[in-house]
Formats: C-alpha cells, structure tokens, sequence
C-alpha cells in the first residue's frame, strides 16, 4: 500500500553544543507529549483544541475570551487553506501546540502551522473506487494522543499517522466496504483507546462500535448495535432482519470521566424507510449508548425512536451538563424533541419539541414522545414533520457554561414518506422507498436556537434564510459562533442572540466551528465549501 | 438466454443489458427516487433544474450509450452531476445506472408526429402581440427577467410549458433539501424600499442572510445589505402575468408553444 507524505523539515548545521541544547530544549517544549491526562483535563489549555467536540464533555465550548462580544464587529479573515477537492468539507480541525491538524474529501489528513496555514505534511489515503458513502467522500476530522493522530476511512479502515510527519503507523481494516461498511466520524481517544463508530445504514449493515488499542491498532472490543440471538435486545427484532439491521454508530460519542462512561449515538435502523419486515423496536437503532469503555459492555441504553420509518438517526453529539450538581445528558434529536436524561442510570427527565413536530401529540409512560397515527409512510406518500433528514442532523450543538444554554442548528423542513417494498441486495443502497420536500411546508428555513435545559423551552432564535448543516460553537468571550448554507460565519451574542459580525466565506458551510490561540492571538475557524478559513482581531 | 451480472465492470456501457425487463424497470424506480427524483420530478417528467426524462429526444442524446454516459459522467458545466457526486442519496452501480434507464425507456412518451398549433405564427404572437420577449430571450433576442426558453423544445413537455403559461406561479423545482447549489431554485419576485425611499420591484438573482442581490424591470442590477433597506418583500408570486383564457385564448397558446418547440430542430 502507498502512501504520500510530505514535510518540510527544518535542519540545523553547523551549531555550537548549547545551541543544540537550546534548539532541543524548544523542540521538546513545542511538540510536548500529548496525554491522556492532557485530554482529561482539556479545559486547562484552551489555546488548543484536542478533540472534535473541543472536550471529553462534547461541548465545542472554549474558554478563550480575547475575542468577545466587544471586539467582535472587527474581527478580520486571518489566512484560508484550500483543499482544491470536490464535495463537501466536514472538517473540525484539532490544534495541538501550534499546529492544525484536520482531513480533507476523499481521506486525506494534514497538518498545517496554525498560526499562517501554511502546509507542514499531508497524507492521502488511496481511497478504491467502488466505496459506498451514502453522503458524499466525507471525513469529520482526527484523533489525537501521544506521537499519534487516529484517521478513520470510507473504506472502513482505521489509521495511526505519526502527527510530526503523517508517517503511517499502523492501518487496519474493520470492516468489508463492499458491503456498505465505511467511516465518516472523527475518532475519539479515551485513555489508551481510539473508539469509532461504523457508518452505512443505507446499506444494510450490522452496526458496531469498535475500541483499537492506540498503540498498536489492536481491536480491544467491538460492540455490535444489533443483538444476535441470545444477546439482550435481540427479539426486538423480527425473523432475520437483525443480520442486515443497519443501527450505525457513524458520530463521535462523548465521555465522563467520573462515572467511567463513553456516551455513544446511534443511527437508523434498515431498511431507513420502511418498518415492515422487521417488527418490534429495533434495539439498539436510534438509541444513547451508556458502554464501559474498558471493555465495550452496554451499562444503559435510551431509544429515541422506536421502531424508526423516518431515517431519524439519534446520531448527535450528546452532552454532558451538569446543573446544581446533577448528573445529566443533553441531546436536541433529529425527531425534534431536546431529551435530557439521568446519565448515571439513562432515566428520561423531560423531552420538549424544540421544533415543528407532526408525528407525536402525547408521551408514554416513561416521558417519551409517543407517535401518533398519521406518522407512518405510506404507499402513497404522507407528510411528515420533521422531515427525513431531520429537525437537527449530525451537525454540533454547544452548551456553554457562561450562558447555561443548549445551542442548536434546527431544520425546518418536512417531508412527504412514501415506502414500497425493496428486496436487500449486498452492498445496495437499501431504504425501502424514499421522501420527498413537501410543498405544502414551504418555505423550508432553519434557526440558531438557544435552549434551556432545564426547562425544554426556547430562550431565543435566530433566523436561517434556509435550513443549514453547520453547526455552533461557544466562547467565554460572551458569543456563540454558526454557519449558513450561503456561505456567512456568523458572531452573535450568546445571551441574546443578536448578531454582531459575518463574513461572506463563498461557500456553504457542512462543518462546526471551533477556536484556537497560537502566541496568545485567538482565531475561529470553520470550514466553508472547499476551504478552511480563520478569523481573528486585526 | 440467462444474464450473468458477475462484476459492475463487466457490463457493457453502449447497449442496455435489460431492455424491457420489467423487474429491472421496477429497481430502477427505487434507484431514480433515491438519487433522480428531487431534480427531474416524481415519474421522471421533470424539475427546476433537471429536464423532464419522458420525452424521446433529449438534450445530451437519447441512445443507451448516452444515456449511461450522461448518467455516469454527468454534463460538466451544468447541473447534472456525476454519479456518487452530489452528496444526495449513494453512488450507483452500473447496474443501478442501466437499471434506471430501463425505468425511463418505461415511462417516455413519443411526442406526436404532427404537433398542434403553427410555430410561425406563434413566434410573431411570442415577439409582438403576447410580448413573451419583454422578459424572455430566445436566441440571443429578448428580455432578461425571466428564463431564456432557446433550448426549452429537449428539457420541456407541451403540457408543462402550457401549465407555465397559465400558471406562472406553480412550483418550478421539486428542489433540492438544500441549496447545494449557488442560485435559488424558484424564480422570486421581490419589492423593497430603499434608505432614500426609493421603490423597487423585480427578480431576485440571489440572496443571503444579510445581502440581495436584484434585476429590476429596467433590466438593471442591483446590490443591497438588507439592514440599509426600509422594507423587503420576497415572494414566490411570479412576475410572470398569469395568461388566462381571456387574456391568450388556447389557439394563441399551442401556436406559441409549437414554435417554442420547432426551437432548435433544425
């Protein structure tokens, strides 16, 4: 197998013994070991960005405040990247001690000095073909831990890159992408494990979360989302459809240190359109996965929706909050209800619509939205809010510990779901029918909307000319930071949403922002069509 | 004679491999809602942006091996992308791709070999009497407000220019659940006031969260910041005057659409 790195590689002659001292003593101070410890305490070091979700916690909240609701009307383009790639860029970038490190279409990874955006290696992964990606060459960026970055490809290998070079340390195969199996996420490492989730439920895969020892690419465990017979959760499942189950686990999970517990979403269940044939709830599909991350064994789980013929994977980033002490779990679904939940024992507090929802007027026992008669497809087509692909997608929220508020993109969009019956073919796309944009909700917008969470109710909203897959960032500075599908990042003022600064990036945004400092001067970057773009004071 | 389908690869790409299998149509259905339908319509008869597939002469050739290349390649410079590029629904195989093309050999239509109406005297109706062309351009000559109609004889059907003629405000494009495109979908019409009162009526070229981008009636450009307006109205009310019976009687409207589509046959 071939790989192409390149890097630019500073050498030093003719030095006198203490200047070999010095420059050693800068080298280490500059590439400075990555822990885990450092990942546990991430917040200690906001200049940088460690993981995806900025934090173990899976807020995208940074401390830094040097940009702030004061200065933000001037904020000023610092440099751009282009990746000169197709498709869309669905990057977070990681900044680790001056240098960015993010991926590109198509598997590649690089790294960049964070401070100018000039190149430093890149790595192209030989990507075949014959992939089957549902949703475009799509990558949502690194892991990182010790001398190492984690890639995780659409032809379901998972690869160690030496982060200094992008050298490959070791590269191994999950999975059979002929089969539908492929990566999209952006692993996330706890401890001395790289934890990913597979995508490719449209394929009709057997989903699974898998644990690889960081070190050497060993697999430590694999849990399957779709229970064999004799698991737990298995007659859930009617006949043999468990074994083409779907159930994918394709969006980075969170972690609590405290109780030892890696958070982990799930997405539909297949096929995505049509329920018959496989009767029952369909575990462990559209659920939040409480697993041990020592050894991979489910503690609790909590389905979404049951039994799902809308495509409403559960696949958003769970957040971990902690009001007045509490131990809870934040997550606005792709359904359209914002659930909070016990993350000590998965017990539902309260669930509220924070968008416009058709399928569901009452709850269960539990507290859980229950869906009512006009949410099923039918031959013929029946409209459905929110539509399939959701009143919230994969794109990140942020919760910020200055505002205490739950910051969401939502879709305002419905669907007509019709559903025919469609015999499974191996490596096939497998929905079982399809949807459509429903005329009669036009126009379709979206909205930033601030949540509270202790109570499910709407703080404030701001208004999208049209529904977006960018997602929010907070900061300490007082501002919340987003995307639209034309192409502006956006600075609003997060405790009332009042929009102080954008910048017209050209190109839509499908990625997060997030934040970073390099010699004390913060930026905020975000990807935009094919490019990453930084922002910061003049 | 039995089919064997071993390898994607294997297929050849000039002739379809399951003409007239009806079971092949019936996939192809499935696989033309999921990665077709939200450009060229339900039923394949046609979308904003993506022309209706039911008519036998079309735009980029109308022979199996076009239609495989056009599927497979897309029509680089337009809208029509390549297969597994357009980040909606999943890449298709090539047997998905001849599959689909059965389903379209299934449903098209051959249009008549004497078409209603007389083009001659519907292209002097279309530049005078009905004054199409104040909006319109066709070869170079006419209006810019609305759709140039040159080449609208291989991507529309006589009923569905007819329906656009009586019914300027139907809904253009079953549209993308996104704008993964620069421009809107749908024709928007657009009034606004600006800072020094100034009144303006017209069409939307583009727009954002916080600028707009429009053509007024003089035909002249416009850029505005939203916030600097007194007021804004966007609509999807056409411009387009709505052309009842009393105002084009039917004889007028098929002498107009057959000189529409006599375009381009020479």
């Amino acid at each position: 197998m071939m790989t192409r790195t390149m890097q630019i590689k500073q050498l030093h002659k003719s030095l006198t013994p203490l200047c070999h001292f010095a420059i050693l003593i800068t080298a280490l101070s500059t590439y400075a070991q990555l822990t885990s410890d450092r990942l546990l305490n991430s917040a200690k070091e906001p200049q940088n960005w460690l993981m995806y979700s900025g934090d173990y916690a899976g807020r995208r909240f940074s401390a830094l405040d040097q940009v702030n609701t004061t200065n933000a009307p001037s904020l000023v383009a610092k440099w751009v990247y282009q990746t000169a790639a197709t498709g869309k860029l669905e990057t977070t970038p990681l900044v680790i001690d001056g240098i960015l490190y993010a991926t590109a279409q198509d598997d590649r990874a690089f790294a960049l000095d964070a401070r100018t955006g000039r190149p430093i290696w890149m790595f192209q992964h030989p990507v075949p073909a014959d992939i089957r990606p549902c949703c475009g060459h799509v990558n949502r960026g690194l892991a990182a831990v010790g001398n190492k970055v984690f890639l995780a490809t659409l032809d379901a290998h998972v690869i160690a890159l030496d982060s200094k070079t992008g050298n490959v340390v070791w590269d191994i195969v999950s999975a059979d992408y002929k089969l539908g199996y492929s990566y999209t996420l952006a692993p996330l490492v706890v401890k001395n494990l790289v934890i990913v989730g597979v995508s490719g439920g449209e394929y009709g895969i057997r989903g699974f979360i898998d644990a690889y020892d960081a070190e050497t690419g060993q697999r430590k465990w694999r849990f399957d989302t779709v229970p064999a017979p004799g698991q737990p959760g298995h007659d859930s499942w009617e006949a043999d459809s468990w074994k083409i189950g779907g159930a994918p686990a394709w969006m980075t999970g969170t972690y609590d240190p405290a109780t030892n517990q890696l958070f982990w979403p799930t997405g539909n269940p297949s096929p995505s359109n049509r329920g018959e044939g496989r009767a029952g709830d369909n575990l462990y599909s559209n659920s939040l996965l409480a697993l041990d991350p020592d050894t991979g064994k489910l503690n609790w789980y909590f389905q979404f929706t049951k039994h799902d013929e809308h495509d409403w994977d559960a696949t958003q980033v769970p957040i971990l909050i902690d009001p007045d002490g509490k131990r809870l779990i934040a997550q606005a679904n792709r359904n359209g209800f914002f659930y909070i939940l016990d993350r000590t024992t998965g017990k539902l507090l309260h669930a509220d619509a924070y968008a416009h929802t058709t399928w569901s007027d009452s709850k269960d026992t539990d507290g859980r939205p229950a869906p009512n008669s006009q949410s099923s497809p039918t031959l013929e087509g029946r409209t459905v809010c929110p539509g399939a692909l959701g009143a919230t997608n994969w794109m990140s929220p942020t919760f910020s510990p200055g505002t205490n508020l739950f910051y969401v993109t939502a879709r305002e969009q419905c669907d007509i779901f019709s559903t025919a019956p469609q015999p499974y073919e191996a490596g096939h796309a497998y929905y079982g029918s399809a949807y459509f944009p429903s005329d009669k909700a036009e126009p379709y917008w979206g909205a930033l909307r601030a949540l509270d969470p202790q109570t499910g109710k709407l703080k404030w909203e701001f208004k999208h000319l049209s529904p977006t897959w960018s997602g929010v960032l907070s900061t300490a500075g007082g501002l919340v930071f987003t995307g639209d599908a034309e192409g502006n990042l956006i600075a609003l003022d997060a405790v009332s949403g009042k929009p102080l600064w954008h910048f017209q990036m050209g190109g839509a945004v499908y990625a997060s922002p997030m934040t970073y400092s390099v010699d004390g001067k913060q930026y905020v970057a975000i990807a935009a069509g094919s490019a990453i773009y930084t922002f910061g004071l003049r | 004679m039995i089919l064997l389908v071993m390898s994607s690869n294997v297929l050849a790409q000039d002739h379809n491999p399951f003409a007239g299998d009806s079971k092949a149509a019936k996939a192809g259905e499935y696989e033309f809602r999921i990665n077709c339908a939200f450009c060229h319509g339900l039923g394949a008869r046609g979308g904003g942006r993506g022309p209706d597939l039911s008519k036998t002469t079309k735009h980029h050739g109308n022979q199996d091996a076009d239609l495989f290349r056009t599927v497979s390649n897309g029509v680089p410079g337009t809208a029509m992308p390549a297969n597994g590029t357009n980040g909606q629904g999943v890449g298709m195989t090539d047997e998905e791709i001849w599959q689909i093309i059965t389903y379209i050999r299934s449903i098209e239509v051959k249009a008549p070999a004497q078409s209603a109406g007389d083009p001659s005297r519907g292209r002097r109706l279309f530049e005078t009497d009905a004054n199409c062309s104040s909006c319109h351009m066709v070869n170079g000559k006419g209006g810019r407000l609305g759709p140039d109609l040159s080449d609208v004889s291989t991507s529309r059907t006589r009923a569905a220019l007819i329906e656009s003629v009586r019914n300027p405000s139907q809904r253009l494009a079953w549209g993308l659940t996104e704008s993964t495109k620069e421009f809107a979908q749908e024709y928007r019409t657009v009034s606004l006031v600006t800072a020094e009162g100034k009144k303006l009526r017209g069409v939307t070229l583009n727009e954002d969260q916080f600028t707009i981008q429009v053509m007024d009636f003089g035909q002249q450009v416009h850029s505005y910041d939203k916030s600097q307006l007194r007021s804004l109205t966007v609509t999807r009310e056409s411009l387009m005057p709505v052309y009842d019976e009393k105002t084009l009687p039917d004889r007028d409207l098929s002498d107009i659409v057959a000189y529409l589509l006599s375009l381009g046959s020479n």
